[in-house]
C-alpha cells in the first residue's frame, strides 16, 4: 500500500521519462551501505578465525572462514537454553497479549456495560507512567510472590499492555456494526459474535500487535536485567549482555 | 457457522444484553438484561485490565509511598517525608547523570529528527533498488540494545575497530571512541542513531504521503523549484508530525539505558551515566528502594514539564501537535 502510494505521489509530482539514472542512487546507496556495514562486520567477525580477531592492524577481510566461533557459541555457553528461555517467554507473552488485547478492546469498543468510559481512561492513563518508576515496586512484589528468577518474572509484565487494548479497540470500532447486527439477528451470543465474526476480521490488527510483542519481549533488556540473577533462566539478551570482552557473536535479533 | 444457527433464539437474546433484543420489555427483564450486558462487558475487558492496574497504576502509587521511605528491602522501612528527595537533588553524583542524559539528548534528538526527514524524503520515490534500501535502513531497527552493545564495543574497539581502521588507512589519528570519557556518549548517540533512523523515518514516510499532492501541482504550477516546494509547502505540512517525533523522541532519550549498560556500563570515569542507569544502581546495586523511587518520580516529573513545554510551545507557534 506505501509502495502504490509512493508512485502514485511520484508520478503526479514529477512526471519523468522511465528508466533515467537518478541521482538519488548516489544518495541511498552510501547511506545503505552505512547501515549495513555493521552487520557485516559482525557476520565476518563471526566467520573469521580467533587470531585474526586480535591481530593489529586487524584485516578488513578474513583470510580464511571458519565457524569455530558458532561452534563455541553453542557449546561452551548456554546459548541454547537462553534461545529456548526467550522463546518461551515470547511466545507466551504473544498469545496472552493477543487474547487479552483482543477481548478487552473488543469490551471497550462495543459492548455497553457501567464503568466502561472510565475504565477505558484508566487504561489509557497508564500509558503516561513511565517504566521506570514501576521497576522497583513490581520487583519488590514479585519478590513476595516468589517470581523473581522464573521465567514468569520475565513474561508477566508483557501479558498484556495499555497499547495493545487501545490499537484492537481502534480496530474493533472501524469495522461495520451491520455486520455484527446481522449475526446477532442469526441468534449468535456475544462470544460468538465476537469469536466467529468479529475475529477473523481482526486478524491484521492481531498480526500487528504479535509483531510487537514479540519484537518488544524478546529485545527487552532492563527488566529480565533486574528480575532474572540466575543464568538457567537467562534470555537471550541477559546473555549476550553479559558476554565478556569481545566474543563473537552474530544473531542480532 | 454451523454453530450460530444451532444455538436457540432465545438464549441468544438474554445472554447477548443488547438494546436490539426481541423480547418483551418489562422492567424487572430489562434491570436483569443490563445486569447481564454489565457482566458480560466486565468479562471481556476484566482480564487484561487487572493486569495493566495491577502493574501500572498499583505499583506507581506504591512508588510514591517507597520514595518517602527509608528502605533496602530487609529492614522494616522507615517514615522520612521528602528526604531522599533532599539527598537527590543535593547528590552531584545525580546531577551529573542529568547533564549526561542532556548531552545525549541534544546529541541525539535534533539529529534523529533530520536523519529521519532526509531519510523519509530520500525514500519517498519510485526507482530501482528503493525496496533494497528501505530493507538496508529498517533492518537495525529489530536489532536490540544487547546485539547493538556487543556490536558498538567491536566496531569502535581502539584497537581492533573497524572504525579504527578506516581512520589509519585514510592516515588519521586513531581515537579511543567508547574508552574515552569525551567520545563515549557521541558514540552511543551514533549506534542509537543507527538503531532507530528506522522509527522517525517511517513516520515522516507515512506523512510525506499524506501531503495532498494539489498542493504540489500548484507550488509547481506557480514556478517554485523543488527546493522551495519542499521548504515552502511541505514541511509546513510536516509540522505536526515534526512536533509529535521530537517529543517522542525526547521521552526515549530521557530513558536511555540499555545501550549504556551493554556497551560502557555508564563509564569511562562515569562519562555514560544516565539518569536511569544512576536510579538502576541506586536501586538494585546499593538497594535503596526510597532513593531510585525518588530519582524515578523526578524522571517523571522532568519527562512531564519537559513534554507539556514542548506541546505549549507548538502551540503558541500555531502548530497542530495533538
Amino acid at each position: 500500500m506505501a509502495m502504490t502510494a509512493t508512485r502514485a505521489l511520484h508520478t503526479a509530482g514529477t512526471p519523468q521519462p522511465k528508466r533515467r539514472f537518478s541521482m538519488w542512487h548516489l544518495v541511498l546507496a552510501p547511506i545503505a551501505l552505512l547501515f549495513v556495514i555493521p552487520f557485516a562486520q559482525m557476520l565476518m567477525a563471526s566467520l573469521s578465525p580467533a587470531e585474526e580477531l586480535v591481530k593489529f592492524p586487524p584485516p578488513f577481510i578474513p583470510s580464511r572462514i571458519t565457524f569455530d566461533g558458532f561452534v563455541a557459541l553453542f557449546t561452551t555457553t548456554d546459548a541454547v537454553r537462553w534461545l529456548m528461555n526467550s522463546t518461551i517467554v515470547s511466545v507466551v507473552s504473544i498469545v496472552a497479549h493477543v487474547v487479552l488485547c483482543s477481548l478487552a478492546g473488543y469490551g471497550f469498543a462495543r459492548l455497553q456495560f457501567r464503568g466502561r468510559n472510565v475504565g477505558f481512561f484508566l487504561i489509557v492513563a497508564t500509558i503516561m507512567i513511565p517504566t521506570q518508576l514501576l521497576m522497583i515496586p513490581t520487583y519488590i512484589m514479585f519478590s513476595k510472590l516468589g517470581l523473581v528468577n522464573t521465567l514468569a518474572a520475565a513474561f508477566v509484565p508483557w501479558l498484556a499492555s495499555a497499547f495493545g487494548i487501545f490499537l484492537m479497540r481502534q480496530f474493533f470500532l472501524s469495522i461495520p456494526a451491520e455486520v455484527e447486527e446481522a449475526a446477532s439477528l442469526d441468534g449468535a451470543n456475544r462470544l460468538q459474535i465476537f469469536l466467529r465474526v468479529v475475529l477473523p476480521l481482526a486478524r491484521p490488527a492481531m498480526a500487528t500487535l504479535a509483531i510487537f510483542t514479540l519484537l518488544s519481549s524478546w529485545n527487552d533488556l532492563i527488566w529480565p536485567l533486574i528480575a532474572i540473577n540466575d543464568d538457567n533462566w537467562f534470555t537471550v539478551q541477559l546473555g549476550i549482555a553479559n558476554f565478556q570482552g569481545t566474543r563473537r557473536t552474530q544473531w542480532s535479533c | 457457522m454451523a454453530t450460530i444457527t444451532e444455538t436457540p433464539r432465545t438464549r441468544g437474546a438474554e445472554a447477548g444484553g443488547t438494546p436490539r433484543g426481541s423480547s418483551p420489555d418489562t422492567r424487572a427483564g430489562s434491570r436483569k438484561r443490563r445486569g447481564l450486558g454489565n457482566l458480560t462487558g466486565w468479562a471481556f475487558v476484566a482480564p487484561a485490565m487487572v493486569i495493566i492496574l495491577g502493574l501500572s497504576i498499583f505499583p506507581a502509587v506504591w512508588a510514591f509511598i517507597l520514595s518517602l521511605q527509608k528502605w533496602n528491602g530487609f529492614a522494616p522501612p522507615k517514615f522520612v517525608g521528602g528526604n531522599n528527595y533532599g539527598k537527590l537533588l543535593s547528590d552531584e553524583e545525580f546531577w551529573a547523570a542529568v547533564s549526561h542524559t542532556g548531552l545525549y539528548v541534544l546529541l541525539f534528538v535534533p539529529a534523529s529528527v533530520l536523519l529521519g526527514l532526509f531519510l523519509a524524503v530520500a525514500l519517498n520515490r519510485d526507482i530501482p533498488l528503493i525496496g533494497l534500501y528501505r530493507t538496508a535502513i529498517f533492518v537495525p531497527f529489530v536489532a536490540s540494545a544487547a546485539a547493538t552493545g556487543i556490536l558498538s564495543t567491536y566496531l569502535f574497539s581502539p584497537q581492533f575497530g573497524l572504525a579504527n581502521n578506516v581512520l589509519r588507512s585514510l592516515g588519521l589519528p586513531a581515537q579511543h571512541w567508547l574508552e574515552d570519557p569525551n567520545q563515549a556518549m557521541l558514540v552511543i548517540a551514533i549506534m542509537s542513531l543507527w538503531g532507530q533512523a528506522a522509527f522517525t523515518t517511517v513516520i515522516y514516510l507515512a506523512a510525506l504521503q499524506d501531503v495532498p499532492t494539489d498542493l504540489l501541482e500548484a507550488a509547481r504550477i506557480d514556478g517554485a523549484n523543488r527546493w522551495q516546494t519542499f521548504w515552502r509547502i511541505v514541511w509546513p505540512q510536516l509540522s505536526p508530525v515534526t512536533v509529535f517525533v521530537t517529543i517522542w523522541q525526547v521521552i526515549g532519550a530521557l530513558q536511555l539505558f540499555d545501550l549504556v549498560y551493554t556497551t560502557t556500563r555508564g563509564g569511562p570515569l562515569d562519562a555514560t551515566k544516565t539518569i536511569v542507569y544512576y536510579l538502576w544502581e541506586k536501586a538494585f546495586k546499593a538497594l535503596d528502594f526510597g532513593g531510585g523511587s525518588a530519582a524515578a518520580y523526578v524522571l517523571f516529573a522532568v519527562t512531564l514539564v519537559i513534554t507539556i513545554g514542548m506541546v505549549l510551545y507548538a502551540r503558541s507557534r500555531k502548530l497542530e501537535a495533538f
